[in-house]
């Protein structure tokens, strides 16, 4: 690539090096470099250049269809053990399907619905101990250590995303850990997207939702312009739910 | 003179009492990880490993820092316990790595409310053999730097 071309891509002569460098001479040219140039390794903090988001097609989301859920609970372990013996609307759900009915034309959408890692997040302002916080790439997380399971961010989240755990746990999955007494909801499987470049995987759903040929949910980093979700986001327009609250969440829908 | 014999007497019953005690204490039976060593020096880990334990909890959590070197989900992998059918015991079992001193020593954790307290079966089975990797690594590392 001659430094003509690097410049017309948007490149200043140092970014392009630097991507040379990072990437290895054996890697194609073009979107390739540019990404793993932004990966972060394992040892590296996570910063605010990259904020996590997912863009969801409602369109290909299929109804009856819930891979996303079910990969979810299996990633996550949720509703396994004694969680089983709780009621309904007790037991965990970190993702849920909700069909929509357009009562005027009769038009149907169904969408999964999680937390929606907002950027001012209610469930972090109301949390009294500090135990709720929103991660320096926007990924909104319960700090399970500090967190005294008063569920305030449970009655303070819009979304419905949080859960409570109500049973003593036995055999958690060791990315996941979790127990009596304490809120939790969607994490993005940062277990998934904290690790390198290598190991770095979608979260469970957006990987099942792939898996499982609909390709509704397309998840990256919504900073960065060449990443599939920015570049999705761009050409199509979308929407936040509750978009009247200004949460500004990381997970956009379309076609609702 | 009387009075001194009567002193050697008692002092000689108290030191065997005192050794017989000594002999008799119960230590804890603390399993051998699974790899050459510890990440860190096994006095250190001992007196301190809480501490790093802790340290690197923070780091995860909110830093997404997931290296393995302080990982507690390697200390499951490393320091697991295996029953007579070969399954890893958890932390209910008096033989869990964590347990055995822990009893020993009377300090209820709670870690593994949450955490789990067995490594979750990996498909590559590669888990041993990256933190013995690591371990020579930082060696060669450290070496190098001298």
């Amino acid at each position: 690539m001659s430094k003509s071309e690097a410049a017309s891509n948007g490149l200043s002569r140092r970014k392009f090096l630097g991507a040379s460098v990072a990437a290895g001479a054996s890697v194609a040219p073009g979107i390739s470099l540019i990404s793993v140039a932004n990966a972060k390794p394992v040892d590296q903090a996570i910063s605010d250049e990259k904020r996590w988001g997912m863009l969801i097609d409602t369109n290909k989301c299929a109804k009856g269809c819930s891979a996303c859920v079910d990969a979810c609970n299996t990633e996550n372990g949720l509703n396994t053990g004694d969680e089983q013996n709780s009621r309904q609307e007790q037991k965990a759900q970190w993702i849920r399907k909700v069909d929509l009915r357009d009562k005027l034309t009769g038009h149907e959408v169904s969408l999964p619905l999680m937390c929606q890692h907002c950027e001012n997040p209610p469930c972090v302002d109301v949390c009294p101990t500090g135990a709720s916080f929103k991660r320096e790439d926007g990924v909104v997380l319960v700090d399970k250590h500090i967190c005294i399971g008063c569920r305030y961010c449970m009655m303070a989240c819009p979304y419905k995303a949080r859960s409570f755990i109500h049973e003593e746990l036995t055999n958690q999955v060791e990315n996941t850990p979790r127990g009596k007494g304490t809120v939790e909801s969607c994490t993005l499987c940062v277990h998934r997207i904290d690790e390198d470049t290598n190991n770095q995987r979608d979260p469970a759903c957006a990987e099942a939702c792939n898996t499982e040929g609909h390709k509704a949910m397309i998840f990256g980093d919504l900073k960065d312009a060449s990443s599939d979700v920015s570049k999705a986001l761009k050409q199509h327009s979308s929407k936040a739910i509750r978009e009247d609250l200004g949460l500004n969440p990381g997970i956009r829908y379309r076609g609702i | 003179m009387k009075y001194l014999q009567k002193m050697l007497v008692l002092l000689s019953v108290v030191l065997l009492a005192s050794t017989t005690a000594f002999a008799e204490v119960p230590s804890p039976k603390i399993p051998k990880g699974n790899a050459e060593q510890c990440v860190e020096p096994t006095q250190e880990m001992r007196v301190n490993h809480m501490e790093y334990i802790l340290h690197q909890r923070d780091e995860t959590v909110y830093k997404g820092v997931r290296t393995k070197q302080h990982s507690f989900k390697e200390c499951i992998n490393c320091h697991t316990v295996k029953d007579d059918a070969g399954k890893a015991v958890n932390f209910k079992d008096e033989r869990h790595f964590c347990n055995s001193c822990h009893t020993y020593a009377a300090v209820k954790i709670d870690c593994f409310e949450c955490h789990a307290s067995t490594p979750t079966a990996k498909k590559d089975g590669k888990a041993h053999a990256g933190i013995n990797s690591l371990i020579k690594m930082t060696a060669a590392e450290s070496n190098n730097n001298e």
